[in-house]
């Protein structure tokens, strides 16, 4: 693993306003990951994960901190340049795939490039490549409808690595699979930070899904309240 | 794949939903083609009508007669340029059912004030110099397949020939057209003095009287010198502009203008009611979608641009497809309608209007679900997905 510090919250805090009053989700959070970590995140439900997600992709912004990614500040980026920031350097994985239902496979994994200037075959070659990757090269034309959960979840892969983003993240990834197929997607997710060398963040329920990670971070009450080496 | 593939492959998703929005947009546009239509060819007279002409009719009504020693009169007022007179024939070619509308003039100072007419000059001395001699109007000429020279009985169902019939027989003399396309060529002038010998209804009468003023300005002063002029005579008469006139014919049938506007009023009220719910409830169906190509890396207004292009692609698709039918439409009737509406057609300026109208669908059906979108905020369509 490298020793590259890719993400960096410093103080970190986020609040929601509810009426009169406010929440507090986060207070003054740090967190690293390097350059080709697998995180796993954990907690009970309402602890932060996702949030904590939503702002390392860069589609929440903190109440106060500090946001750094690859020695650039993104908690001050304005919306449309955050927006190009997440076009350019993340891959979202989402519990229920996400997928265009009028796309087939092919045209879903797609869609990040129509956000970058490559020429139409450069696009129909990352589009291959990256099915081929996830084992779905024969599944191109198919509807998302006319696909198992699974099936879905590697073309939801596919789309999340196809344009080289330097982190994934990933929310509740095999939440919606039975424990083969979760094994299955999990192992890619291994895959694709062990042999490719993606970073990955995972937010998970599953301890049996945490362990695919190299470390996890357990969140409760909005401070990490324990952390573990697994890998 | 390009932004225009996501659109087409949004707007089909559902082709029942898409096939339903364009049938209302079309039934919208096929209103608006056909009545708009229908209003032109009602006002083409009043349109084509000449500013600085006046018409001027017996005061008890337009079917009562005028003594034609008012035309010298007439072209005495100040302000006149030119006056011509007309007499109503009431032609039929060969069946009562097909008429002709046909007036006898005095040639030479009818083409003074009608000129808009259109005839080549020898065609025109042929006219002048021939007593029986007939000008007849370019469509008029095309429906009968008549020619110049050949020999037409024309016969009237108000007047008798001297001989005991009903018919006249006139000699083609020339073809004429009108200066612009709309100008109603489907007409027939004859000989005033020709009529008037060969009639049996006494002689020296006119049914009306047509002039030309120096300044449309003055139309007013001059209509109400003649009036003045006539005033307490046997024929009184009534003097008003040609435009003035056509319009108070027309409206004889109803306020064509207020018919017309509440219809398509009504229907495009309804419809844009009807697509912005459809185009509204299309867009909340996809917040999820929004949200995740914002997530991956969309831009809010790329978004809001391609909701946009949705909703006027469709309102172009069903309000093209709508005026075409309309245009369909059109064509088909005209020819039935031709007797009484001659200038049928559905022109440019209406496609145009058209076409302006579905611009403004699509812009006020798809902003708001547009605006939705672009405002639209990730995580909390996520969490309203959950």
């Amino acid at each position: 693993m490298s020793e590259e510090v890719l993400f960096q919250l410093k103080g970190v805090s986020k609040n929601f306003v509810k009426g009169k009053e406010t929440i507090s989700i986060f207070e003054s959070l740090n967190m690293e990951i390097d350059c080709g970590d697998f995180v796993a995140i954990m907690g009970p439900s309402g602890s932060g994960k996702t949030t904590l997600l939503n702002m390392l992709g860069g589609v929440d912004q903190p109440s106060g901190g500090e946001v750094w990614f690859d020695s650039e500040r993104i908690d001050s980026l304005s919306e449309g340049a955050l927006t190009q920031w997440r076009a350019r350097n993340i891959g979202f994985i989402f519990q229920f795939y996400n997928l265009m239902p009028m796309l087939n496979a092919q045209r879903n994994v797609e869609l990040p490039l129509l956000l970058t200037n490559l020429s139409k075959s450069q696009r129909r070659h990352n589009v291959e490549t990256a099915l081929a990757l996830v084992g779905l090269s024969d599944r191109a034309k198919h509807m998302p409808s006319e696909m198992s959960g699974g099936q879905q979840q590697r073309v939801a892969i596919a789309r999340a690595i196809v344009s080289d983003p330097k982190l994934i993240l990933c929310d509740e990834p095999t939440g919606d699979l039975d424990r083969a197929t979760a094994d299955e997607i999990l192992e890619m997710l291994q895959l694709l930070n062990r042999d490719h060398g993606k970073t990955i963040v995972m937010v998970t329920h599953d301890p049996a899904a945490a362990k695919y990670a190299n470390r996890t971070l357990h969140l409760d009450k909005g401070q990490f309240v324990q952390r573990e080496i697994v890998a | 794949m390009s932004d225009f593939y996501l659109i087409y492959k949004n707007m089909t998703r559902k082709p029942l939903r898409l096939f339903l929005t364009c049938f209302a947009i079309f039934i919208a546009f096929l209103i608006f083609g056909a009545v708009t239509s229908l209003k032109s060819a009602l006002n083409s007279s009043v349109e084509l009508s000449a500013d600085n002409r006046l018409v001027v009719f017996n005061r008890i009504n337009f079917t009562q007669t005028l003594p034609i020693a008012y035309v010298q009169k007439v072209a005495a007022v100040d302000g006149v340029k030119n006056v011509t007179h007309l007499n109503w024939f009431g032609g039929y070619y060969q069946e009562p059912s097909r008429q002709v509308v046909s007036m006898a003039v005095d040639p030479e100072s009818y083409l003074k004030v009608y000129e808009e007419i259109v005839v080549p000059e020898d065609q025109k001395q042929a006219w002048f110099n021939n007593r029986q001699g007939a000008l007849v109007g370019e469509k008029l000429a095309e429906i009968y397949a008549w020619k110049i020279g050949d020999r037409i009985p024309l016969s009237s169902n108000i007047f008798t020939h001297n001989d005991g019939g009903y018919t006249w027989e006139l000699v083609v003399s020339g073809i004429f057209k009108g200066d612009t396309e709309q100008y109603d060529t489907r007409q027939l002038l004859l000989h005033y003095k020709y009529f008037m010998e060969t009639q049996t209804f006494g002689n020296d009468w006119i049914g009306w009287m047509a002039l030309t003023t120096d300044d449309p300005a003055i139309n007013e002063t001059v209509a109400k010198t003649i009036d003045d002029n006539f005033a307490n005579s046997q024929s009184e008469t009534d003097t008003s502009t040609e435009k003035a006139f056509n319009k108070a014919f027309i409206e004889q049938i109803g306020n064509i203008g207020l018919i017309i506007f509440s219809v398509v009023f009504t229907a495009f009220f309804t419809i844009l009611v009807v697509v912005g719910n459809t185009m509204a409830l299309t867009i909340r169906e996809r917040t999820g979608e929004i949200a995740v190509l914002k997530t991956l890396g969309f831009s809010s207004t790329r978004i809001f641009r391609m909701v946009l292009s949705e909703s006027l692609l469709i309102a172009f698709v069903g309000g093209l497809s709508g005026l075409a039918a309309a245009w369909l439409l059109v064509e088909g009737v005209k020819t039935f309608l031709a007797r009484f509406l001659p200038n049928l057609i559905l022109g440019g300026d209406i496609a145009l209007q058209a076409i302006l109208f579905m611009l403004l669908l699509g812009l006020i059906t798809g902003l708001m679900p547009a605006f939705q979108a672009l405002r639209l905020n990730i995580v909390t369509a996520f969490n309203r997905q959950q």
